[in-house]
């Protein structure tokens, strides 16, 4: 079973038929997705760089295009880190940790109590997109939650070439 | 001639190969590590060799374990089974191993094979015996099972007089005589006083269940009737299966069956592995859930002193995924079980999973034990969800474990998203609570007890590409159902004044969580009733996902001395419908003045007393949500609007949505303005935030200081005790000088358990089953 870029593009978008919707749900994955979806992203985004990696609907590791070293990166082209960091130490924080901050996105009783938990939103720190949000205890380390194995990801699950990595 | 006969020495030989159940099974498991296969199975002689006749069997089989639940369920009462499908069916072979499920609550695929498991591990076969006709019924959460209120009838399968299998039915019961009414209550605080405890014991004979079985059971519970009916829902179900299981060797021969029985747990195993390999990616992936334990709340009143303080129960879990497509769940850093009734057995952690994973990883009916052995767990000794104590309470462990998976769930979701499987993202799961329980006279004027299983249909979480759904489903029973207002009505002394969405409880996002639901219950009928909350009210157990906010949290509202009575009789205005906005509550106007209203996010309470006309809001929670909410669409949220599943000030606030109301309360969103104050609110989230290292250095001083709530302090004091791997990986990320410590005797709170603990395996003669590394 392969779908169309149409049919991926559409899906990225949240607009794919229910009919085919369905299909993706029940049936065996398509193994050219990875491909058909890096190249519909590759080809909406704003920067010159090679998407690696989706990492969030705005957040990628790419190659970049200059020093081909794989970077975290927001789509607005603002560059967190080295891949292998964990992207939030680099971006700008904004804690939810009073009840005022709470009851400003839940009504009153709706929201946690901050002395149990607060909220953690990490944002680009160049076009405010909101990438994440945590929902920890405080004193909670701030957390890495994902570490890729790529290179094992490209050859020996999918197939493809592994892109040029500068040290 | 003065030798000691197999029967002398206990030796029943049922397999008819000379070996115990205990040899039958230590030689799998060799066989298993030995290779990396289930059993030694390289390869599939029979599937590979007959794949029709073996595709053939698979249905016949999984066909008739669904139809014998479908049909058993009938004959039970509970709405709890009957309504919402509470139960299911399981067929073993000879060991224990899974070999194929029913639908429904299919935790219970390891849960019951625990138990065989325990029996051959304990010599069941030498004392009592293990017989044609037996019954054995289990719910001892101390060797499996999830919580006391899931009874499990267990039945052995002969075939020529040799055990070929087992088949397994439970059903999740009303009420298990614990210290306070319904099935999953929090009065109590240790297993003495969780209710009915049943280890394995032989309940019947000659497919008969035994008097004194029948006569204690029935009186050690508060509803006889309900229980007496899933039993016999559970055995009907079990006889069917075992009918069935004949037929099918009848017509395609004990070796086919056998060679299935194993060949298919080692395709289970296969299976899982390459839909790893086909959905996800290789890597690490490191995520977290909490949940509040409030109980030094005046509303919780328990037997003990050493239970009265607020914790939080912590479930760090380590995801990775190899590159040959086996994977490894490392729980380490979870915080310790406590005194309360929210512990897990490893194994209600371990066959937990798959209720769960066959809606996302394995959607697949080829539910076994090859995921299990496809799967390496990690749940360190002592932690809530591998207790060291004998004593541990478990009536609600699904406070929790709900909360544990979807760090799994996220983990998963981050995959599918990376490689492009958008349909298959699922943000989490809400925290399927509130429960309403309770119990007194009914209005038979029988002592009665309730567990409105409403939760069974909470918002689900949002997807990548489209919104969670609204109060359709629970985590722990995909064929969830909230039920109908009818039957409820005619289980419960309680009228539905209300059965509404509950607005603003899906987590925001580009796509939003499902939506939960609400139910306003007004007692009626009723005499001596009590009731009492038990959910997630000031923590929530799940997050949302890449932006998407988590959902709300839970609350309570009661109300008593309404006045409703009086007001009904002059035909006053009443509170009817949703507690549409909590911050601007309005029930409280169409109630006396002088009620006595609790509205608070204690949402665990123990039994209290409710008259007649008293009130009960059953909030029902809703799911997380996916993506920075200023990316949805103004469609999406001016439906919201219109649907009242969003109140207008949060469509401002939280989605930048600019909006007119006509005169007949029609919402329409202006797009072009919308993206005007989006573009604004991208500037003000700017203005706000800090450069995450800027706020490291403020947090790190509040923990130099020493500056949190007690529960926050407790809950990383017990997890630093159990791991020093986790208080290593901690104070180097907040790089603590080397002599900071945290320590549970220091935070003025009670540390009964903390030190001094016992394990069951301590007690003489028990040879426990450990299927997890610890």
């Amino acid at each position: 079973m392969t779908y169309t870029n149409e049919q991926v593009a559409n899906l990225i978008d949240g607009k794919l038929d229910w009919e085919t919707t369905f299909r993706m749900l029940s049936m065996p994955k398509d193994g050219s997705r990875f491909e058909q979806y890096l190249a519909a992203l590759q080809s909406r985004v704003g920067f010159k760089d090679r998407i690696v990696l989706p990492l969030g609907p705005h957040l990628y590791i790419v190659q970049s295009a200059k020093s081909k070293q794989w970077k975290t990166i927001c789509d607005c082209g603002h560059e967190f880190c080295d891949y292998r960091e964990n992207w939030k130490l680099h971006a700008a924080i904004h804690v939810r940790d009073t009840e005022e901050a709470m009851t400003e996105v839940y009504p009153k009783l709706m929201a946690p109590d901050t002395q149990w938990q607060v909220y953690r939103e990490y944002l680009c720190p160049s076009c405010g997109t909101l990438h994440d949000v945590e929902a920890p205890t405080p004193w909670y380390p701030v957390i890495h939650d994902f570490e890729p194995d790529i290179e094992a990801f490209y050859q020996e699950w999918v197939g493809l070439p592994v892109p040029e990595k500068a040290a | 001639m003065n030798m000691l006969s197999n029967k002398e020495t206990g030796f029943a030989d049922l397999l008819k190969n000379g070996q115990t159940l205990k040899q039958f099974r230590d030689g799998i498991i060799e066989r298993t590590e030995a290779t990396g296969c289930y059993n030694g199975l390289e390869t599939l002689a029979f599937r590979d060799a007959d794949p029709i006749g073996y595709e053939k069997l698979f249905s016949k089989l999984r066909g008739g374990l669904v139809h014998a639940r479908e049909t058993a369920k009938k004959i039970a009462a509970s709405p709890i089974v009957e309504q919402e499908g509470e139960l299911c069916f399981t067929l073993y072979n000879a060991v224990g191993d899974c070999v194929l499920t029913s639908t429904g609550i299919i935790i219970h695929v390891g849960t019951m094979g625990a138990a065989i498991k325990y029996m051959i591990e304990n010599n069941w076969e030498a004392n009592p015996g293990i017989n044609p006709g037996d019954m054995f019924t289990n719910n001892d959460c101390s060797i499996g099972n999830v919580h006391p209120c899931d009874i499990a009838t267990i039945v052995p399968i002969f075939w020529d007089g040799r055990l070929i299998g087992w088949v397994g039915g439970v059903t999740h019961v009303i009420d298990t005589g614990s210290v306070t009414p319904g099935s999953m209550s929090t009065g109590q605080t240790q297993r003495f006083g969780d209710g009915y405890m049943i280890t394995c014991r032989k309940t019947g004979i000659n497919d008969q269940p035994l008097r004194d079985w029948l006569h204690e059971s029935q009186r050690s519970v508060r509803t006889p009737k309900y229980w007496i009916l899933d039993e016999k829902t559970r055995i009907a179900g079990c006889h069917m299966i075992r009918e069935l299981v004949e037929e099918v060797i009848r017509a395609d021969g004990i070796e086919a069956y056998e060679k299935f029985a194993y060949e298919v747990i080692e395709e289970g195993r296969r299976g899982l592995q390459s839909r790893i390999k086909a959905m996800t990616l290789p890597g690490k992936y490191r995520k977290v859930a909490f949940v509040d334990v409030p109980y030094k709340h005046d509303d919780v009143q328990v037997s003990n002193a050493f239970a009265k303080l607020d914790s939080i129960m912590h479930s760090p879990c380590e995801m990775t995924i190899k590159s040959d497509g086996k994977w490894r769940l490392d729980f380490e850093g979870a915080s310790r079980w406590g005194w309360h009734t929210f512990n897990a057995h490893q194994v209600a952690f371990t066959s937990g999973i798959w209720v769960m994973m066959c809606q996302t990883l394995v959607p697949t009916q080829r539910i076994n034990d090859g995921a299990y052995f496809a799967t390496e767990f990690r749940l360190p000794k002592g932690t809530w969800c591998n207790p060291d104590d004998r004593r541990t309470g478990h009536a609600y462990a699904w406070h929790f474990l709900v909360s544990g998976w979807a760090a799994l769930w996220r983990g998963l979701s981050q995959a599918y998203f990376s490689r492009g499987y958008l349909e298959e993202v699922n943000a989490g799961n809400a925290n399927t609570s509130n429960w309403l329980q309770g119990g007194g006279i009914n209005q038979d004027g029988e002592i009665h007890a309730v567990n409105s299983f409403e939760a069974s249909s909470c918002g689900t979480g949002a997807c990548a590409i489209k919104d969670g759904l609204n109060h359709a489903a629970a985590i722990w029973n995909p064929e969830g159902d909230m039920g109908d207002i009818e039957i409820w009505e005619m289980a419960e002394p309680l009228l539905y004044l209300g059965r509404n969405v509950k607005a603003n409880s899906g987590g925001y996002g580009k796509y939003r969580g499902g939506c939960g639901f609400e139910t306003l219950r007004m007692v009626w009928n009723a005499q001596d009733w009590t009731m009492f909350f038990m959910g997630n009210g000031f923590m929530n157990s799940d997050w949302g996902m890449m932006g998407g906010y988590p959902s709300a949290t839970g609350y309570r509202f009661e109300a008593h001395k309404t006045g409703l009575e009086h007001r009904i009789a002059i035909g006053d205005s009443l509170p009817l419908g949703g507690d549409i906005d909590p911050s601007r509550p309005d029930y409280e106007r169409h109630i006396d003045a002088t009620a006595v209203v609790k509205r608070d996010n204690q949402c665990i309470t123990t039994e209290d007393c409710y008259d007649n006309h008293d009130l009960y809001l059953n909030y029902l929670r809703g799911g997380p949500g996916f993506g920075d909410p200023i990316d949805r669409e103004p469609k999406a949220i001016e439906h919201d609007l219109n649907q009242k599943f969003l109140l207008p000030e949060y469509a401002q606030k939280v989605y930048g949505a600019v909006f007119t109301r006509d005169a007949q309360g029609f919402y329409t969103v202006d797009a072009a303005s919308t993206q005007a104050r989006r573009a604004e609110m991208r500037k003000e989230r700017l203005a706000r935030a800090v450069p995450t290292r800027v706020w490291m250095k403020e947090e790190r001083d509040r923990i130099l200081n020493k500056h949190a709530s007690v529960q926050v302090q407790h809950m990383f004091a017990t997890s630093f005790a159990l791991s020093e791997k986790f208080t290593r990986q901690f104070k180097a990320f907040w790089d603590l000088p080397a002599d900071w410590e945290l320590n549970e005797s220091d935070l003025n709170v009670p540390t009964y358990g903390s030190k001094h603990r016992m394990d069951l395996s301590l007690l003489p003669d028990v040879t426990t089953v450990v299927q997890v590394e610890e």
